[in-house]
């Protein structure tokens, strides 16, 4: 299974995604330059954090007109894995692959530090690896993590169980004190429709080694890693 | 403004405009008389400081690079070193705190990856007056937003600092920021134009009028017509920043350039003369071809503007195409205005027009040195003197307990870091809070810790002193969390050093800095002054700020501050004869600010300090936090704090108890190990010829101290001291 890790002028947490997927891993990974006019080849691609552009106007909003950011909207329509963190999460709304909006922190303050989060669907290609209902602690550091959707969206959102992470207590209650941002009904990450599209504020990558402290972000990238081989199971058997 | 003349408004004294015509053999013309003025000021000549400078220990076996560079490098083994500086951005600060703050940020940023290294870490020492008032909170909210937008926007983790507040800053506030980098030996680079020949480039922002005579403005008191100087602040652009850091980096590792330097103060002028300067050669510019943001721009207006994230860089003429192309990459303009010569002349042309034609060893080498002479300031004898001892012992001691956690200089400076992303990058293994930052060194088993310190009050009282402490507190901290201190920065604050008294205090804590690092073996390989850090005549508290890198050979073998599990043994290494003089609780609570500085005796400190080390190393102890501000007492509730658990204390007190529990003292460290190891750590304390005490044990959900079978002088819970030690300093926002 080979990942891309994009690289926007402005990127920062590029190397660290890098880092995991090569070192943590093992396995095959490769910059993804933002002017790049191709993905063939690559089964996941991970937009990373940082303040593409500067994130001057508004997070992620120029960073939607890279040329590479047309070849993702179809390398996500086949199927392909994306995986956009914090700044990558905030490009994926700007560009519409995923449904809400991003405000600023109601505190209206960057926040790093640790957060609780809710598993709230395992079911999907990046949280397999995790139990149902599972608390994770994972560090956040934005300052544009207030998720707002309108009231439809919310409800679908809900209904077709598309909210992945939500910011929780330690014991696993979703409690406004749990919330670091002002986010709406907690809301840490979610998915699209057909699950292959995952947007998270919170750091997998800062996560993903005992060194740092804890490595609850690992099971993320594992959980693509065990997805993507039951996948070619599935595929083998179909072709007998 | 007006009257006076042109030499003069630019900050040159009748001396030194004579001076220059002597070396000129004629009179300058109005852009010559600008590049003197910033060459020469003492932001970037160090005319008053340089002979008292030159007390500091610079070598060791493990420095590359002294004082003298873009930043100091210090060998880490391995091929590897790590490339470091602090500077201070006080007065921009002072008038607009969010870019002041920034911009200072952004500087030392390019002065670490000029010398070809990747920056890894940021830190800041901050100093604000009273949050009591709403001008120091406008400041310290504004400063910190400022260091937290650069910052974390080109993506180098703030991972440490410190933040302390007297009244002394109310009006100018420090704000001293420090980068560290990492670089391979065969990838350093350093700021010279050698070569004739080859060209000179200038790459990154535009250059625009914003930050003329930023530096002339840092070398003058502020005053109420500071507030005019506002155009003097310059305004950043941390992702063009972030851009330059990549693209610099990329023509460095590919052997594509000579030299390079950051333009910092004086922007243009002062870069392209110190790197002529330092290779012995010429320089000629020609400031039509630099890239503008706006028109009209005079050739003054060019040199001296301080327009933010521009580089220049010295290659050979075949390396112009790709390089150029480098930059065009990463979106950014690069555009060869210059060449270097042969003759010595810095030359300046606007087209085919000489515009300033001066000998570059006249401007960088010069400046007149001024030895000045230090006078003992009335105060200090008074002030040294002074009978602390006669004040009451209050009657709750578990009250100034609380009192002192919830005191802005003691409480947790959570509010502050929460706003710094301090884990990008992914090496942050000890985060802020505690004694020092560990970061990991990726592909090795090794381990830097960082920090910074420095107590302005103790320098105040007695800069000797003080600047010893400074030193040895900073070394303290890295050797709690076990690692050995290699090199030093250093920020020198002060007021005006033409007076007697402002000077005697620079010179006296510099010969104390300089007698802890010898002691201590620890080389100063960078650093910066800043003076003139008065208003309307009322000098800050002088605030010589040190921050300290030490190594760690194997990251695993590391420590924390906090208290880890129940039972746990909890020792004090060190002389324990706590001084009520010059402490945070005579200061707090009794409204004094005076007394006898703790001694320090740098023999012990060494002692301790190698004891503590090698504990760590060998796995015997689960924490380690020196004694600061506050006393054990506060030490011991910051372990419990952070441990989330509590602690019974047993110890005999001699003598008044306010001072045992909050008075101040050096080179005593609390550790804690499992009860099975006690006898071992005994064993090396006893080895090292480290005296130590039995404080007593981990456990329970109080912090307990008393006399054996006697009097209980503290019993608080920890959740109570916690909340008011986390949430004091956010609460007064």
């Amino acid at each position: 299974m080979k990942f891309g890790v994009v690289v926007f002028p402005g990127s920062n947490c590029d190397m660290d995604c890098y880092h995991v997927i090569d070192r943590v891993l093992g396995h095959p990974v490769e910059y993804i330059w933002h002017r790049e006019q191709s993905l063939a080849g690559y089964d996941c691609v991970v937009l990373p954090g940082g303040f593409s552009y500067g994130d001057y106007l508004r997070t992620g909003a120029i960073a939607r007109f890279a040329p590479l950011m047309e070849v993702v909207s179809t390398f996500a329509a086949g199927g392909g894995l994306v995986l956009g963190i914090c700044n990558g999460f905030q490009i994926l709304l700007e560009a519409g692959l995923l449904p809400g909006a991003m405000r600023r922190n109601d505190s209206l303050q960057f926040r790093c530090h640790d957060v609780y989060l809710r598993v709230e669907n395992t079911n999907t290609p990046f949280t397999n690896r995790y139990r149902p209902g599972q608390v994770i602690r994972m560090p956040i550091a934005h300052g544009e993590g207030n998720y707002y959707a309108d009231p439809e969206t919310l409800a679908q959102l809900n209904r077709e169980q598309r909210v992945i992470f939500r910011y929780c207590t330690a014991e696993g209650e979703i409690a406004p004190e749990a919330n670091p941002n002002g986010s709406l009904e907690n809301i840490a990450g979610i998915c699209n429709r057909e699950g292959n599209v995952l947007g998270l504020m919170p750091h997998p990558e800062r996560c993903s080694e005992e060194i740092l402290g804890y490595d609850d972000g690992k099971f993320l990238f594992l959980s693509v890693l065990h997805w993507w081989g039951l996948k070619r199971e599935r595929e083998v058997v179909a072709r007998g | 403004m007006g009257s006076k003349p042109a030499w003069a408004e630019m900050g040159l004294t009748a001396e030194e405009y004579s001076r220059i015509c002597d070396l000129l053999g004629r009179e300058p013309n109005y852009l010559e008389t600008g590049l003197f003025a910033v060459l020469w000021s003492e932001h970037c000549a160090y005319k008053n400081s340089k002979p008292v400078l030159r007390l500091f220990p610079t070598t060791g076996p493990r420095v590359i690079q002294g004082p003298g560079e873009n930043a100091g490098i210090v060998d880490i083994g391995d091929g590897q070193a790590v490339v470091f500086k602090m500077e201070s951005h006080n007065h921009p600060s002072a008038i607009e705190p969010y870019q002041g703050a920034a911009t200072g940020v952004g500087g030392i940023v390019r002065d670490i990856f000029t010398m070809g290294a990747r920056p890894i870490a940021s830190l800041n020492s901050l100093r604000f007056g009273s949050l009591d008032n709403a001008r120091v909170r406008y400041l310290c909210s504004g400063v910190v937003a400022g260091i937290a937008g650069y910052g974390n926007c080109i993506g180098i983790p703030t991972v440490g600092g410190e933040v302390f507040f007297h009244s002394s800053y109310t009006e100018n506030p420090l704000v001293n920021a420090m980068c560290v980098g990492l670089v391979e030996h065969k990838d350093i680079k350093l700021g010279r134009a050698a070569g004739v020949g080859n060209l000179i480039m200038l790459v990154g922002a535009r250059t625009g009028r914003d930050g003329i005579h930023g530096c002339t403005f840092a070398s003058e008191e502020l005053s109420v017509e500071s507030e005019q100087r506002r155009p003097a602040v310059q305004v950043g652009d941390p992702f063009m920043e972030k851009l330059l850091i990549e693209a610099c980096l990329e023509v460095i590792r590919g052997g594509y350039i000579v030299g390079i330097q950051d333009l910092g103060a004086a922007g243009l002028t002062s870069s392209s003369a110190e790197m002529a300067g330092r290779a012995g050669t010429g320089i000629e510019l020609d400031v039509s071809l630099v890239p503008r943001r706006e028109k009209g721009m005079t050739p003054y207006e060019v040199m001296l503007s301080e327009s933010q994230e521009r580089m220049l860089l010295v290659l050979e003429p075949d390396k112009e195409e790709p390089v150029r192309k480098i930059f065009e990459k990463w979106g950014l303009e690069a555009v060869v205005i210059g060449r270097v010569t042969g003759d010595g002349i810095y030359r300046v042309r606007d087209g085919e027009t000489v515009v300033a034609e001066v000998p570059v060893k006249a401007l960088t080498d010069g400046a007149p040195v001024y030895h000045r002479r230090g006078r003992e300031p009335a105060y200090y004898r008074e002030k040294k003197n002074h009978p602390v001892e006669t004040v009451a012992v209050p009657e709750d001691l578990g009250q100034v307990l609380l009192q002192l956690l919830a005191d802005p200089n003691i409480a947790s400076k959570e509010w502050v870091y929460r706003q710094y992303d301090h884990m990008v990058m992914t090496n942050t293994v000890v985060r802020p809070g505690a004694d020092a930052a560990v970061l990991r060194v990726k592909g090795t088993g090794k381990g830097i810790a960082l920090t910074t310190d420095g107590n302005s009050r103790y320098c105040y009282l007695d800069p000797y002193q003080g600047g010893m402490a400074a030193v040895a507190e900073a070394a303290r901290n890295l050797s709690c969390v076990g690692a050995e201190p290699i090199g030093l920065t250093d920020c020198l604050n002060f007021g005006n050093p033409e007076k007697p008294e402002i000077f005697w205090q620079f010179e006296e804590a510099v010969k104390g800095m300089s007698e802890a690092c010898r002691a201590l073996e620890i080389p100063v390989v960078s650093g910066n002054v800043s003076f003139y850090n008065e208003t309307e005549g009322e000098a800050i508290y002088p605030t010589p700020v040190v921050g300290m890198v030490g190594l760690l050979q194997d990251i695993t073998r590391r420590c924390t501050p906090d208290f880890k599990d129940p039972g746990d043994k909890i020792l004090l290494l060190g002389g324990f004869s706590p001084e009520l003089g010059a402490s945070e609780y005579l200061a707090l609570v009794h409204k004094i600010e005076a007394g006898r500085v703790p001694a320090l005796d740098l023999d012990l400190e060494k002692r301790v300090q190698t004891c503590c080390r090698s504990l760590v190393w060998e796995g015997l102890i689960k924490s380690a936090h020196d004694c600061s501000e506050g006393g054990v007492a506060v030490a011991l509730a910051e372990c419990s704090i952070n441990g989330n658990v509590g602690a019974l204390v047993e110890t005999e007190i001699k003598g008044r108890p306010d001072a045992f529990l909050f008075g101040e003292v050096h080179s005593c460290i609390v550790v804690t190990c499992a009860p099975r190891h006690l006898a071992q750590v005994e064993a090396v304390a006893r080895e090292r010829n480290v005296p130590y005490r039995l404080l007593g044990e981990v456990g329970g959900e109080r912090l307990v101290i008393r006399e054996p079978g006697g009097r209980v002088l503290i019993d608080q819970p920890v959740g109570e001291m916690r909340r008011l030690w986390q949430e004091s300093i956010g609460n007064c926002f």
